[in-house]
């Protein structure tokens, strides 16, 4: 009975490809305006300009690139890790055309300027009432799969993943409260105004990189880390103390973006302390998962996926210990407002979003194509190098651009005038800008070799759905409450 | 600074629930093996052609 039952792969199959397809859309609408910083004149119709377009790349790589790697990978590892297939299968199809619809829809409305003006949420109201009715499927998906579960113990991912789940749904709710006031055009006014407002936007804002952008991606990080290293995480008890440590202390971090503002001066220093706090669960997971590798360092030489997953852990590292600094507030004197943020942003954003999740696509691909490997190994590791170097010229550019700009703007002279006009700080990014464009471009190549390599290991193999496997029982590691269970 | 009075009470109400959770998990016994679970993913293979010549073993026989 057990053995004829298959895992649901096809939702997985369909989230995975469109995490490659939007990937490369998305990068591509980000190396068009980083073209556009270069050459002003590239600004040809309002619809395709900077500030249209801005927003659609921010949305297209966190919610489309990044969102459909976090659905695949969650769909995927929650089904193997509890040995039954998914809950409400017809539910799990809604969440895949339901979360499509919604791309679609931002990609339309954005350049043609409809916008609640809220970073990272600036979808109208009727997009964000068909995010929450998709959102809420995924959790009944999700959770439905956790309770059917045929191993009394829940594996560590499907904690992060299900403290993703719960926590972007009350962020949501609260960030995109508005008052409609027309259907079409799409016009509505935030619940909220002013400096309390900006509280909200950034609770929210920063709460989305902790917890889509970070909780989400450690969820995949403790799955496919061990998986493809072939070893147990390094401490499994360290990873239980990572999620809850991260999970009990997140959600404060976000007055770090409102430094020197409107917003009471206590308000900005509990969100610095909270801020520095984060550094002791971030680099407690990223330890572990990097040390996962221990005693097999050797298999870093030939096997690019995993090459993939360690740097990506090296970058969540790097960043998640600049991101603590730069809340601090004479940190942040220099720092705020400058392309230093941009080049944080990016170091999460590419160097570990998104390289974790291509790690785990290419790690998923294959199987879901009864395939052992991809179509070409050698290609997965020309893409790592690719982004790498990618990465690292985006990066390095953009911290030397962005404390060029804060010492330029705070520069005085002796009778206390500014030294430099904003325009000179401007023309002396020139350079810096065209070296991001570089290493944007190079990313992008990168995510095109991944779309050929993935469309050629579809094309070799065909769909399958892997039969249900019984937890395995018997070994010495096992403890007579999961053998109960499991008879 | 109204906007705290509902910012505030959410993750009070929040830590709470997250507070129940652990308490469950705690009871429930998610916390008793701090091991195997760690191996037991490894055990679930996951490949949809396994090679012929040797069966799937997830710890290195120098280990065992």
């Amino acid at each position: 009975m057990q053995s004829q039952a298959t895992y649901n792969y096809k939702v997985v199959r369909q989230f995975a490809v469109m995490t490659v397809i939007w990937g490369i859309v998305g990068m591509l609408v980000g190396v068009i305006i980083a073209a556009q910083l270069v050459w002003p004149e590239l600004n040809v119709v309002e619809w395709l300009s900077y500030g249209r377009l801005r927003p659609l790349h921010t949305n297209a790589v966190i919610f489309a690139f990044g969102g459909c790697a976090l659905f695949a990978s969650a769909y995927y590892s929650v089904q193997r890790t509890c040995h039954t297939p998914l809950f409400a299968p017809r539910l799990a199809a809604f969440t895949f055309w339901g979360w499509q619809l919604v791309i679609v829809l931002a990609a339309i409305t954005l350049p043609l300027g409809f916008t609640q003006a809220k970073e990272y949420g600036e979808l109208e109201w009727p997009i964000d009432i068909l995010i929450t009715l998709v959102w809420v499927s995924y959790a009944v998906v999700f959770f439905g799969t956790i309770v059917q579960r045929k191993t009394s113990h829940i594996y560590v991912s499907n904690w992060f993943f299900g403290g993703f789940i719960l926590t972007v749904a009350i962020l949501h709710l609260v960030e995109s409260a508005a008052i409609p006031v027309t259907f079409w055009p799409m016009k509505s006014y935030s619940a909220y105004a002013g400096v309390q407002d900006a509280m909200v936007q950034w609770w929210y804002g920063h709460n989305a990189v902790g917890f889509f952008l970070t909780a989400g991606f450690l969820g995949i990080m403790y799955y496919f880390v061990p998986k493809q290293a072939n070893r147990p995480v390094y401490s499994y008890r360290l990873s239980v103390v990572h999620f809850w440590a991260l999970i009990f202390t997140y959600m404060w971090a976000g007055p770090h973006h409102l430094h020197y503002t409107a917003l009471p001066d206590w308000t900005q220093s509990v969100g610095m302390i909270f801020s520095l706090i984060l550094l002791a669960p971030s680099w407690g997971g990223m330890i572990n998962g990097i040390m996962t590798l221990s005693g097999a360092w050797h298999k870093l030489r030939d096997d690019p996926i995993l090459k993939f997953l360690v740097t990506s852990l090296s970058f969540y590292g790097m960043s998640t210990f600049e991101g603590p600094m730069m809340s601090i507030k004479t940190v942040n004197a220099l720092s705020h407002y400058t392309d230093w943020t941009i080049g944080h942003v990016h170091s999460g954003a590419l160097g570990w979003v998104a390289m974790v999740s291509i790690g785990a696509i290419y790690y998923m691909i294959p199987r879901l194509f009864g395939k052992n490997e991809m179509y070409s190994v050698k290609l997965i590791n020309t893409h790592f190098w690719i982004s790498t170097i990618g990465v690292v010229l985006y990066i390095a550019s953009m911290w030397i651009a962005g404390v060029m700009q804060g010492l330029m703007w705070r520069a005085t002279n002796p009778d206390g005038t500014l030294t430099y006009s904003f325009v000179e700080s401007v023309k002396s990014t020139y350079p810096f800008y065209m070296i991001r464009l570089l290493g944007g471009v190079l990313f992008l190549s990168g995510m095109l070799l991944m779309a050929y390599n993935m469309f050629k290991t579809i094309a070799g193999g065909k769909a399958v759905d892997a039969p249900v496997l019984a937890p395995v029982v018997g070994s010495g590691v096992l403890t007579p409450a999961a053998a109960i269970a499991h008879a | 600074m109204e906007i705290l009075y509902l910012l505030i009470p959410l993750s009070v109400v929040l830590v709470f629930l997250i507070a129940v959770v652990f308490w469950w998990s705690l009871k429930s016994g998610q916390f008793e093996d701090m091991e195997g679970p760690a191996h037991r993913l490894l055990m679930d293979d996951d490949r949809p052609v396994p090679p012929k010549d040797q069966t799937h073993d997830p710890v290195p026989p120098s280990t065992k």
